[in-house]
């Protein structure tokens, strides 16, 4: 299973994949938008877990831009903020929105009812 | 005495004694208090006012009237009098003059003539005593009567000067030889060789005290005559037998009846009728207590006060009754009017507080999730190698650190969860069985701990269209509240009424520790904990207050220290605007 994982703070992505990856999963991480569009038309992802708030670019139009270049993959938010427009937003476009900070056990769990596995 | 309370407690405005308690506060708009007494005050005024002006003038006009009339009445009543007692002295002096001019002075000292003209007059006239022959002297030359009187001088005697000089003389009333009071009539007549000599009678003083006392007078009035040293001639009922000095002024000399006023001994204010007596030392005195004569203003008076008290009671009582209940409203409405700026006014601090909370709460969600993930990463690294995985101390630590990080996450998100407003998932629900399967959670506890949980749900409360997740945790959340307020042996009580169509009200009571009054407007604030640094997060009111007002229901809070809390819940029935699904 090949993971993206999307964020600004580089601190917490980098080590999220890293601990998805000793948990057996696939897993890449980029903390722009614009990176994530480069590493995802190299590599073909399952999934992506996306920060919701981002500098120059929301999780959501990153979101759209991800589902261009592979129609199949499907997405997990995250967010530190629990907004009203976030939540309703993010319960909408994903199939899970979670809140930081989160056991890394509930992620693994939510990624995997997303693909079935 | 308990209908004298009621009485008095309804005319006591409502405020009378809570603005001891609000006047601290800066929203007390007016000072009940000053402004009821003022309403009162003008109230009564306008109505009391005209009532006492009205009361003095007619008191007034009819006092003159009254006075008026008594002074006319008691002058046409002296004036009567004093025509009969003149009249009275007058026939007898020319009766006098009339034996004078018809017997010649020889002739009337004639013992037998004498007796006869004597008989005549007391049969004529009455009241002649005896007639008696004074020649220039003062030798009673002849006498006819009871008494023996022959050959008395009365030469010294002043009366007989007096008539010498004025041809007619009545006296004053003297006791003469005999000891009795009487008064002599005395006409001047001439003899033939041209001396003077005088014929004198002796009158009865009972026929003019007959005259006196015969006028019309009431009780506490009488008459009398006295002569002008103020010695009374003729008997009085209050100022003494004859002779004595009466103890009123004597009134100046005066051609016609008049009337003063005046004080007598006693003090008594009296009013006096007088006239001087032609051709006698008399004054005709009638005197009546002012008292007497104003018997019918004073009742009128009285009567007059009485309606007048009257009055003045029945304005009070409207004047009371009109600006208690006008005050009343006022107040009612002025605080009905705070308690809404109240409401809205913790309801946007606490909406503040949500929002700020919410700021802070992802502020820190984003460190908190770097810690996480790299102490998180830390544990997976330890756990890969032995020689860490096997030192329980390590693992120890960086659990310790996971832990604290998930709590921290838990707070804030609490706290989103306050700031976030959910679109509540509305559905029908029987709020009999939502509180019993909340309250099931705590049956065990309260078997153990021996609380006593009663449950009041009429049938008859209709299905609500609410959100369930919402309900839950409200209720949740104050029966939590209340265990942990009840010691052992306590009791909770829930209950669920209906308010009107709209509204279902239910109260969770229970008999613990209780909230301190000035902790209560806090208690629904983030944070807000009275169960010690062991306790809850202080978030459970704050959510459950969130949560009610996104029902479109409000939450209230009673509570006294010792006796218990109770937490009212109201939610309406269905959610205007909010379609179920």
């Amino acid at each position: 299973m090949n993971i993206l994982l999307v964020d600004d703070e580089e601190k917490f992505v980098s080590r999220l994949a890293e601990r998805l990856i000793i948990r057996g999963f696939e897993a890449d991480w980029a903390t722009t938008c614009d990176e994530a569009i480069v590493k995802a038309e190299k590599k073909k992802f399952d999934i992506a877990v996306l920060d919701v708030k981002m500098p120059r670019m929301s999780g959501i139009d990153l979101k759209k831009k991800l589902e261009k270049i592979s129609p199949e993959m499907k997405f997990i938010f995250v967010t530190g903020h629990g907004s009203e427009e976030d939540y309703n937003v993010g319960s909408k476009e994903a199939s899970f929105y979670i809140i930081k900070p989160f056991r890394i056990e509930m992620l693994v769990e939510k990624v995997k009812q997303t693909l079935n596995v | 005495m308990a209908e004298f309370k009621d009485f008095i407690t309804w005319f006591k405005p409502k405020f009378w004694h809570t603005d001891i308690i609000t006047s601290s506060d800066s929203k007390v708009l007016f000072n009940y208090k000053r402004f009821w007494l003022l309403s009162t005050f003008l109230r009564v005024s306008i109505s009391v006012v005209p009532l006492i002006i009205f009361l003095i003038i007619n008191l007034g006009f009819s006092r003159t009237a009254l006075r008026n009339e008594n002074y006319l009445r008691t002058v046409r009543l002296t004036s009567n009098a004093r025509r009969t007692i003149a009249y009275f002295f007058e026939e007898r002096l020319d009766a006098l003059k009339f034996i004078i001019r018809e017997n010649e002075f020889q002739r009337l000292n004639e013992p037998d003539k004498l007796s006869s003209i004597l008989q005549h007059l007391k049969m004529g006239f009455g009241g002649f005593v005896d007639v008696g022959i004074i020649d220039n002297s003062g030798m009673q030359v002849n006498y006819a009567g009871p008494f023996d009187l022959a050959g008395r001088n009365y030469r010294d005697q002043d009366w007989f000067r007096k008539c010498f000089e004025t041809g007619v003389y009545i006296s004053d009333v003297f006791l003469g030889y005999r000891k009795l009071p009487h008064l002599i009539a005395a006409v001047k007549g001439p003899t033939r060789d041209g001396s003077d000599y005088i014929l004198r009678a002796t009158l009865d003083i009972s026929r003019i005290t007959q005259i006196v006392s015969s006028m019309d007078l009431s009780e506490k009035s009488e008459a009398f005559l006295c002569n002008q040293k103020g010695l009374l001639q003729t008997p009085s009922r209050y100022y003494g037998d004859v002779f004595k000095k009466i103890s009123l002024p004597i009134p100046k000399y005066s051609p016609h009846s008049e009337v003063i006023e005046t004080t007598d001994r006693e003090n008594n204010s009296v009013f006096i009728g007088y006239a001087y007596i032609e051709k006698s030392p008399f004054i005709l005195m009638l005197v009546k207590r002012n008292q007497e004569l104003m018997k019918g203003w004073y009742s009128l008076r009285k009567e007059m006060i009485w309606l007048f008290v009257g009055c003045t009671m029945v304005a009070l009582i409207a004047a009371l009754s009109m600006s208690t209940f006008m005050v009343n409203k006022i107040y009612l409405a002025d605080q009905n009017r705070l308690r809404a700026m109240d409401r809205l006014e913790s309801t946007s601090r606490l909406a503040s507080i949500g929002r700020l909370a919410a700021g802070i709460a992802h502020e820190i969600n984003n460190p908190l999730a770097v810690i996480n993930e790299n102490a998180g990463l830390i544990k997976d690294l330890f756990a890969l190698k032995k020689e860490y995985s096997d030192d329980p101390q390590l693992m120890e630590l960086i659990d310790a650190v996971l832990e604290s990080v998930e709590r921290a996450g838990d707070i804030t998100k609490e706290l989103l969860g306050f700031a976030r407003t959910f679109e509540p998932k509305i559905q029908p629900l029987q709020l009999n069985k939502v509180i019993n399967e909340v309250v099931s959670f705590y049956r065990k506890e309260a078997l153990y701990r021996n609380i006593n949980i009663n449950i009041d749900i009429p049938e008859d409360i209709p299905v609500i269209h609410s959100d369930l997740g919402n309900l839950q945790q409200i209720f949740l959340n104050l029966i939590n509240n209340a265990f942990q307020a009840l010691d052992s042996g306590g009791r909770l009580d829930i209950s669920v009424t209906r308010q009107g169509e709209r509204y279902v009200v239910t109260s969770i009571s229970d008999n613990g520790c209780g909230i301190p009054e000035a902790e209560q407007k806090k208690i629904f604030e983030p944070f807000y904990s009275t169960k010690g640094p062991t306790g809850g997060t202080g978030l459970g009111l704050y959510i459950s207050f969130g949560l009610v007002q996104k029902l479109k229901g409000d939450i209230s809070v009673k509570s006294k220290t010792g006796e218990g809390t109770t937490f009212t819940v109201r939610l309406p029935v269905t959610l205007e605007g909010v379609a179920p699904k």
